[in-house]
């Protein structure tokens, strides 16, 4: 199959790329890139005027929810979900149900993304078996099997001395651990932010600190043992204090930001909204500005959804007993084009660094360009496209949106995986 | 007569000053109807007020269903679980059958922050905050400003010590802002233990120790210390939290000449006040017990608008 992508405004930046020109995509890898490129006999030819042209973004924290919560989001559903939200990609977090520790659990994700996803899927093996913190997981397996980084998350590695011996252990195979950090003794039974929201509402407060510590010592034990390191959902100003100077002293790790830490703060909890419950959990105002910050200057390489589908049962429990966690992997690219690029915030190339180059290169992906030869991994996004975040305009199986009821503006119009479409004209193809 | 600018008291936010003063002076009226032989009134007979107490409770339960009984309305009681996980229902759908039940009133005693705001959203029935998880009790905050009222007087310029365990205590969470929205000096006292992350925000000064501002006290308000906690105890001992929280007479002597010492009940005597001072003369705590059915059957009575008010004069 051949198409053109005629007349858009390619944008990437790791090719030193910024002008309106066609892109030729042939069996899956982009052929030409050049003005005026004539189109072929039997093209598919799409008209790309006023649309901004990106290598393919991936979403480097994902709850599938397959196996276990099917009732909550499937591989079907989330990698549709993926799609409409622009992704090209998504990496599967392991904690399902059983919790992925083994090869053979990749490997049923391996083969359920081959017949049922419509976009790319990378599994996350858990880091230590059952994710119990006591043995490590069986790491070279999963890699064998297709895992490309491994993480315990939805829980930090309590003990420093079991976290040192994984990422000794993780080195070996040159793979990238991710780290949950938050120290339990810490947060207690925190359900908000500690601090003024957590008084005026009444609830046990999860301290910055317990974030903090976590990331300091993760830090320490990446330069201890040399593992890659790549820090995951930072929420508070102190962390990205300490990622700055962990790599202004040159140790190799990377980090991601959620949106819903860029776009909201405890003080929209006051409702008891519990698609407000998440961990960890909204935080200050002054944490918000110095993530936003983070993410302008490169400490934080990219943004990752933590996408976490929840059944609305469970959601509608008290706030202290409903389970934590927002969707957010359909509406990540409409709020950073409504809330960075509409406000000036930042450059396309910013969107394709922080989106599609920042998380291949934190989990060690291969890097896609919109260079000839590259694999035509694409999103296309229309800036005009009115987005209304409503329950009925999701893919996914959950509804539990932070950001129910906003108004965006900017959509994928169209996502490429490997040259086919996965959503044409803004609608996920079938 | 007034009626209240809110609908429904799940914090004292919903109420103003002006509302604060229409429960309390009408709160004085039933009192008196309190000291009567014969104490009933007519007044809401006919409408259907539910205590829906899903956290163990006693002596409040007891006040609302006596305050509802005594203005002849048709008090329920439900008990039960706090959770829905245990119940088995969410609260919206909790919320729904008692709306389908048409009563007029619920009170809400809930183990968790949020319940009756989240219950109130979606029923149509008044809604009154019977003390949620670790977030309000309006109706004792009232109650204790009743008392306090009936004490001191104006209570602009007093100033009043809260002391024990501010961070686990809706008491502390509704009184700081009741306080506050009467003109009084709000002032919390407990180890940073025991504290939450900013009293601040709810308009209290704090202290970390009671000796420090005892002279300073027109009301010293003891909150009762939880023996038991899952996280571990956030002082050494009962007996140094007495040492240095207690109140005892050494401190009453020390305090406003005509102060007044309170405690929302129950006790743990030789712990939060010894046992001299909960029976002196300057301790008020039954008085707080007597003022609490006042003062709900004028929340009841003013929410529900009822009629003949001359009956209670």
């Amino acid at each position: 199959m051949v198409t053109l992508l005629r007349g858009g405004r390619l944008v990437d930046p790791a090719v030193d790329l910024d002008r309106v020109a066609d892109l030729l995509i042939r069996d899956g890898v982009i052929a030409e890139v050049g003005e005026g490129l004539e189109a072929p006999a039997g093209v598919l030819i799409v008209e790309c005027a006023e649309k901004v042209v990106l290598p393919g973004l991936v979403d480097a924290h994902t709850h599938l929810r397959e196996p276990g919560r099917e009732d909550e989001e499937t591989v079907e559903s989330g990698t549709r979900a993926a799609a409409h939200g622009g992704f090209t990609a998504v990496c599967a977090m392991p904690n399902t149900d059983p919790i992925c520790d083994t090869g053979s659990k990749v490997r049923f994700l391996v083969e359920r993304a081959s017949e049922r996803g419509i976009v790319r899927v990378h599994p996350i093996g858990s880091l230590t078996s059952g994710q119990r913190g006591e043995v490590i997981a069986e790491i070279g397996d999963m890699i064998a099997e297709g895992a490309v980084g491994f993480s315990d998350d939805g829980r930090g590695v309590q003990d420093a001395g079991m976290m040192r011996r994984v990422m000794d252990y993780a080195k070996a195979f040159g793979t990238t651990v991710i780290s949950h950090c938050e120290d339990e003794a810490l947060v207690g039974s925190g359900v908000v932010n500690e601090g003024a929201v957590s008084t005026r509402l009444g609830m046990a407060g999860w301290p910055a600190a317990a974030e903090e510590i976590q990331v300091a010592r993760d830090i320490r034990l990446a330069e201890l043992t040399g593992c890659r390191l790549h820090l995951a959902h930072l929420s508070t100003a102190g962390s990205v204090a300490h990622v700055r100077d962990a790599k202004a002293r040159g140790v190799g790790i990377t980090a991601e930001v959620t949106p819903h830490h860029l776009f909201l703060d405890e003080d929209a909890l006051l409702s008891y909204d519990t698609n407000l419950k998440m961990n960890p959990p909204l935080r200050t105002a002054e944490d918000r500005a110095a993530l936003l910050e983070g993410l302008v200057d490169g400490t934080i390489d990219c943004i990752a959804t933590d996408h976490a589908p929840h059944a609305p049962h469970e959601k509608e429990m008290e706030f202290e007993l409903a389970p934590f966690g927002t969707t957010g992997i359909e509406t990540a690219l409409s709020l950073v084009v409504t809330e960075l690029v509409g406000t000036g915030t930042f450059e396309w190339s910013d969107v394709a660094r922080v989106m599609a180059h920042g998380p291949r290169r934190s989990l060690g992906l291969e890097a896609v360009t919109l260079a000839e030869g590259s694999v035509a991994d694409i999103t296309v996004v229309d800036p005009e496209a009115r987005v209304e975040v409503v329950p009925g305009w999701f893919e996914s199986r959950s509804r539990n949106s932070a950001f129910l009821g906003r108004k965006l503006l900017g959509k994928a119009s169209e996502v490429l995986v490997g040259g086919a479409f996965a959503v044409r004209n803004g609608k996920v193809v079938d | 007569m007034t009626v209240l600018s809110c609908k429904n008291i799940i914090s004292m936010e919903d109420l103003t000053p002006d509302d604060i003063v229409a429960i309390l002076d009408t709160a004085e009226s039933f009192k008196e109807v309190n000291e009567r032989r014969i104490k009933k009134l007519p007044t809401l007979r006919g409408r259907t007020i539910i205590n829906l107490f899903l956290e163990p409770s006693t002596r409040t339960r007891t006040s609302f269903e006596i305050a509802a009984k005594r203005l002849s309305a048709d008090a329920i009681n439900m008990a039960g679980s706090a959770s829905a996980t245990v119940k088995g229902e969410s609260l919206r759908d909790t919320a729904k059958t008692l709306s389908a039940m048409a009563c007029d009133l619920i009170v809400v005693r809930h183990k968790y922050a949020g319940a009756p705001q989240v219950l109130a959203e979606s029923m149509d029935a008044c809604v009154v905050n019977g003390g949620d998880g670790m977030h309000q009790h309006p109706t004792q905050a009232l109650l204790d400003l009743f008392t306090m009222r009936r004490h001191v007087g104006d209570l602009a310029g007093k100033t009043v010590g809260i002391v024990g365990d501010i961070a686990h205590s809706r008491v502390a969470g509704s009184l700081v802002p009741a306080l506050r929205m009467v003109g009084a000096h709000p002032i919390v006292i407990g180890p940073p233990t025991l504290m939450p992350a900013r009293p601040d925000v709810l308009g209290a000064d704090v202290a970390y120790t009671l000796d420090e501002v005892i002279e300073e006290l027109d009301i010293v308000y003891t909150l009762r210390i939880q023996m038991e906690r899952a996280e571990g105890m956030p002082f050494p001992s009962l007996r140094e939290y007495a040492r240095f929280y207690g109140m005892n007479e050494a401190r009453l002597n020390r305090m406003k000449p005509e102060g007044i010492v309170m405690h929302p009940g129950p006790m743990n005597r030789g712990v939060e006040v010894s046992s001299a001072v909960a029976d002196s003369e300057r301790s008020v705590v039954l008085d707080q017990v007597n003022a609490g059915v006042a003062v709900r059957m004028a929340i009841m009575y003013l929410l529900l608008g009822g009629e003949a008010h001359g009956d209670a004069a």
